[in-house]
């Protein structure tokens, strides 16, 4: 159930991009998601990274290929382990809902999670493991203050929105969250906010998001270090 | 060296399976004499020995296509094919050894053995000693995986094989598989580790002892040397046989297989004496059975005190990562969901070990219906897992 969450509109363009007659997917897919695009520039090259819920393993792939980093991806699904496998990715089937204490402290440079932190049964837990496992941790979330959501919420109804398409009942984002709530989180655990990325729907970044971010971003991205690190 | 594998089956042929094609029809198994000395782990040397062998696949120019087949505690060098065209059974890994199987012999040279001290043709307690003259019995020296994995390099010099695409080996022939990863780094490429463990635990221990007790307190052990005295110790290796397979299965899965089923359809009622009335009984007795028709209990014993030894570990103060430490080969550890004999916590030590020691590593845990046994079983998840990961081994060697 912490499978990357496959709910992003623009995730088909690589799902279609995967699902070629060849079977060969990530490798030859020379057109990254925007947002995978964005967090590879956040990477150091050579670095050692933990990909939380790697899917079948698009990111991992990338980084090996741009980057030169060595890692490992964390996936729970059968049939993503098994893509990953075909494409040469190191993954590790796994539950991150059970915990990363299989890691040590400090393991990897890095430890990213793209989609999945609002699928967790305890995002703080889980956040707070990765930031132990990573020097820094790179997570993305859809944002819950988006207008969309809002507007639905004032209409009486829970949202569907390209960003959040699954209906209340069979959803699988079970603690969702704000931009100002993930910042409130920060402050309060004292994790140090490297960078963070707000972006529309398509991975861009508007005018309007910069002035209302909270109201504009539909996917945010964050960088984070953890207190003494 | 000429491969075993012979195209040409007879026509009638009366197990249409010989002739299927993914299978790899009919095999020639070779003995391979390996002339240098061994030297062993408890001291001890043999100045030479033979290993029974069998190939499927060819072997290519570069010689870089070979992949051997570590066997796990019953097994033995027939892992496919058939040797008679009325042959009942394949060889003990049919289901994935074969043109198109995961283990796809139109890429692989495939080469599967009897290791050292094994009963089914290699040098071992049922071999003779050639300094008496008489079979080796209890006399012959107790093994590890160390000692086979020495032994199988000698193979692969014999054969000319310097550096096999991948080591693949399920239970105990997954401990061989990381044995050769950590002692002959440079000699393989991948290490296939299934439903296998980082050491035996106390309670496979535990097993182990019970099942060794079973046999050599049979009044027909003689210490051994049964075969001297034309007697065999049936009683004590059927029982350690029964033994193992309750581990080899769940308790979901006899549940299901077996229930509370009672035999030969009567009229349900309890017969009150000790017969065979169950169908677990009955499995059980036939399974013990079939194994003392094809086994030895010298060879037996050897093989579970070389799972008992193996924990390579030890040598570096406990530290399984420093063991891998100069590991060259990438990983894949697959371990089943259901195998409470080596679970998938003990293949996640071996992973967590890779990672540490910043190893190529995948793992997959595969939902089985049966548990440690699933490793021989063609399950389609286990099968793409396998499958997709040859297929790039494959494609490195076409590169």
């Amino acid at each position: 159930m912490s499978e990357c969450i496959d709910n992003q509109a623009n995730e088909r363009v690589v799902e279609r991009a995967n699902n070629r007659p060849d079977n060969r997917p990530n490798h030859r897919v020379t057109e990254l998601r925007p947002d995978l695009a964005r967090i590879s520039d956040w990477i150091a090259p050579g670095a050692r990274i933990l990909d939380l819920g790697c899917g079948d393993g698009v990111l991992l792939a990338h980084l090996a290929r741009t980057r030169q980093v060595r890692g490992y991806g964390l996936e729970i699904d059968p049939d993503n382990v098994a893509a990953c496998i075909k494409a040469g990715i190191n993954v590790i089937q796994a539950d991150i809902d059970e915990g990363l204490a299989d890691f040590a402290t400090g393991a990897f440079d890095y430890v990213v999670m793209t989609h999945a932190l609002q699928a967790l049964v305890r995002p703080d837990l889980v956040l707070a493991e990765m930031l132990r496992v990573g020097r820094e941790v790179i997570v993305t979330f859809p944002n819950f203050g988006h207008w969309r959501v809002r507007l639905a919420l004032l209409r009486g109804r829970m949202p569907l929105t390209p960003a959040l398409p699954s209906q209340w009942y069979d959803t699988e984002n079970i603690h969702l969250c704000t931009l100002d709530d993930f910042e409130a989180l920060c402050r309060e655990f004292g994790w140090a906010v490297l960078e963070r990325a707000w972006l529309d729907r398509r991975h861009g970044t508007g005018k309007l998001i910069g002035l209302a971010p909270n109201l504009f971003c539909e996917n945010a991205l964050y960088k984070l270090r953890r207190p003494n690190a | 060296m000429s491969t075993a594998v012979e195209s040409s089956t007879p026509a009638s042929s009366p197990n249409a399976a010989v002739t299927a094609a993914d299978s790899v029809g009919i095999v020639v198994p070779l003995a391979i004499e390996i002339s240098q000395p061994l030297m062993l782990d408890c001291g001890r040397s043999l100045p030479q020995h033979i290993l029974m062998i069998e190939t499927y696949g060819t072997l290519n120019a570069a010689r870089s296509n070979a992949v051997l087949i570590c066997h796990a505690l019953s097994g033995d060098h027939h892992a496919a094919g058939f040797h008679a065209a009325d042959d009942r059974k394949p060889g003990w890994w049919d289901s994935a050894i074969g043109p198109g199987k995961p283990i796809d012999t139109n890429h692989f040279f495939v080469v599967a053995l009897n290791n050292l001290g094994g009963c089914r043709g290699s040098t071992g307690p049922t071999t003779t000693n050639p300094e008496t003259g008489h079979a080796w019995g209890p006399d012959f020296p107790i093994v590890t995986v160390r000692d086979w994995v020495r032994s199988q390099a000698l193979l692969a010099d014999q054969i000319g094989i310097e550096c096999w695409a991948a080591v693949i080996g399920g239970s105990l022939g997954g401990m061989q598989v990381m044995q050769w990863a950590i002692d002959c780094p440079g000699r393989l490429k991948h290490a296939l580790v299934i439903a296998s463990a980082p050491r035996a635990s106390a309670q496979n221990i535990a097993f182990n002892e019970i099942a060794r007790q079973a046999i050599i307190s049979d009044p027909d052990f003689h210490e051994g040397r049964y075969a001297a005295v034309g007697a065999k110790p049936s009683r004590g290796l059927k029982l350690a046989r029964m033994l193992g397979h309750i581990t080899y299965l769940s308790d979901d899965a006899m549940r299901a297989r077996f229930g509370r089923v009672l035999r030969g359809g009567g009229d349900g009622r309890f017969a009150f004496n000790y017969e065979v009335e169950f169908e677990v009984e009955s499995y059980l007795r036939y399974q013990g059975q079939s194994f003392v028709d094809r086994f030895d209990a010298n060879t037996y014993l050897l093989m579970t005190k070389a799972i008992d030894y193996f924990d390579p570990a030890r040598e570096h103060g406990d530290d399984l990562a420093a063991a891998f430490a100069k590991a060259q080969a990438k990983f894949l550890v697959i371990a089943f969901d259901a195998d409470w004999r080596f679970s998938p916590e003990r293949s996640r030590e071996i992973v967590n070990a890779l990672v540490v020691a910043n190893r190529d590593v995948s793992y997959a845990v595969i939902d089985s219906p049966l548990g440690h046994d699933d490793f021989l079983m063609p399950l389609p998840e286990y099968q793409a897992v396998l499958r997709g990961y040859l297929q790039r081994v494959a494609d490195e060697l076409a590169a």
